[in-house]
């Protein structure tokens, strides 16, 4: 009785198991670096970086201070351009074109990759009016247009329930945490491809930094996302793929969980576990 | 991957709590392995006071095994280990698991000792039994000298005794058996016998898992369920 029992109601266990080993599925690139060297003046702050950022997932980049992270994720949406005596070789393919190439519109590179910074810097004008910035310079003014692009795009950045009833208010009354997500909302308004992250929670408190790692697991739906972080365990929770950088050089890119708990290269483990190197 | 491990963390403190749970898991192997020490000799012997001994202590082992996953999962909560920590830890619950296993095997083998010792008191003619014993013993030992060496160079030397005994212990079934046949008054005692002889082969097992375990925590792999040669292989590799 027992035996046909479990014979007619097997438990198919097959896509759990499944479930784990799909890890090393190819996936498709959206922002390749090449043999990338950057020099602020004589000093060489980036070695040999080489490296994939998969579509419509979480890379985060980690390492100690002055490790090269920011100047890396910086050279993705050519922020480096702004900083005076800087070298860049090597080529960054954003869906295979160089976007270091002589002939792209930088403006328009920056439309396609937005950044959020890790102090909220919002505009001294109404919450609509940040939001609207980017539209309104590409000359977008159809009141209908900016209406549904503001509240998509606070919904987006899970703001909208809390300041709908004041969209005319100052975005500097906004709380630090608000703020962070206006900038977010404000950057996925012009509907770029990727978003760069340079430490979004690190002058947050826990609560608005959960919301804002809750935001990045939302938003890598639509986007391809590169995150710098200081906090490993951010960097361990909202991330698919994990970048070790250490003196310019990356040392040791995977999968999150694979290099949080089995490291290949000593150096990685020594700095996730807090060690000396 | 070396003993080296643990004491290079920045946080003195979280090197301490580190090195305690470890120095707690061997305090805890060495009253598991003193249990079956006692457990066996309380049977050869049929010293029952050392039996009664045994029994009464298996608490201990377990009350071990509480204050040490306790311990792991306020680290786990507090700490957020990674990469070897984490799977030091994780390794630590697993093995102290392993243990208290074992502690109730030897409780079994002291419960098997004083029941068999009401009915004879002369179990020297358990030779093989008392064998079965050293190797269980020897296997258990080098498990925990692995964990306290974190090294894992001979760990299948150790795995590869686990054939010797199921080899004994099918010996010993069969020559059960063949005392039952001759003489079936013989059948309650050498039931309590062959408890023993499944105790022992079990403490034998627990001891491969920890082994396994061990390969986890210092390569990051997991070797569970493989066979003694499917394992060489992966050691060698």
């Amino acid at each position: 009785m027992t035996a046909q029992h479990t014979r007619t109601h097997s438990i198919d266990v097959s896509s759990i198991l499944q479930g784990q080993k799909n890890t090393d599925q190819p996936l498709e690139p959206c922002i390749k670096v090449e043999n990338l060297n950057l020099f602020y003046a004589q000093k060489q702050a980036l070695h040999g970086v080489s490296m994939e950022m998969p579509k419509k997932k979480v890379t985060a980049y980690i390492g100690p201070s002055g490790c090269g992270k920011s100047t890396l994720l910086r050279c993705i949406n050519r922020m480096n351009d702004l900083v005076d005596n800087v070298t860049i070789e090597g080529r960054v393919l954003l869906h295979d074109e160089n976007i270091y190439d002589k002939s792209v519109n930088v403006a328009a590179l920056r439309r396609r990759i937005g950044m959020v910074f890790q102090k909220p810097n919002p505009f001294p004008k109404s919450i609509f009016e940040n939001v609207t910035y980017g539209l309104r310079i590409q000359g977008i003014n159809d009141k209908r247009i900016l209406e549904e692009t503001v509240e998509n795009s606070l919904r987006g950045a899970a703001l909208w329930d809390e300041v709908k009833d004041r969209l005319n208010d100052n975005a500097l009354g906004l709380s630090g945490g608000q703020q962070q997500r206006l900038v977010i909302a404000r950057a996925i308004a012009i509907e770029p491809e990727v978003l760069l992250l340079d430490e979004p929670a690190s002058a947050l408190d826990p609560i608005s930094t959960l919301k804002i790692e809750e935001l990045i697991n939302e938003l890598k739906e639509k986007y391809t996302i590169v995150i710098v972080t200081h906090n490993m365990q951010q960097a361990a929770r909202v991330s698919d793929y994990t970048a070790f950088m250490y003196m310019g050089e990356l040392i040791e890119m995977g999968t999150t969980s694979e290099l949080f708990t089995n490291p290949r290269k000593k150096q990685t483990e020594d700095y996730i576990t807090g060690r000396y190197g | 991957m070396d003993n080296s491990k643990i004491g290079q963390h920045i946080s003195g403190q979280f090197n301490k709590e580190l090195e305690d749970v470890r120095n707690k898991v061997l305090t805890m192997g060495g009253l598991v392995e003193q249990q079956i020490e006692m457990a066996v000799t309380a049977f050869s012997t049929g010293d029952m006071e050392m039996a009664e001994l045994v029994i009464k202590q298996d608490n201990q082992v377990d009350a071990l095994e509480m204050a040490i996953d306790q311990e792991c999962m306020q680290i786990l909560a507090l700490r957020q280990p990674a990469a070897f920590d984490l799977r030091l830890l994780i390794t630590v619950i697993k093995v102290i698991n392993e243990l208290e296993r074992v502690g109730d095997m030897a409780e079994r083998i002291a419960e098997m000792a004083i029941q068999l010792s009401s009915i004879d008191s002369k179990h020297d003619q358990y030779y093989e039994l008392e064998h079965m014993a050293e190797l269980v013993q020897e296997m258990l030992h080098g498990a925990l000298d692995v964990f306290a060496r974190m090294n894992i160079e001979d760990v299948t030397t150790i795995t590869g005794l686990d054939a010797n005994v199921d080899r004994e212990y099918g010996s010993i079934i069969r020559q059960l058996i063949t005392r039952m046949m001759e003489d079936p008054r013989n059948i309650t005692r050498m039931l309590d016998v062959l408890w023993i002889a499944r105790s022992l082969e079990r403490i034998g097992d627990h001891a491969c898992n920890i082994c396994e375990h061990l390969i986890y925590m210092v390569k990051g792999e997991d070797v569970r369920h493989l066979t003694q040669e499917e394992l060489e292989k992966k050691m060698k590799a």
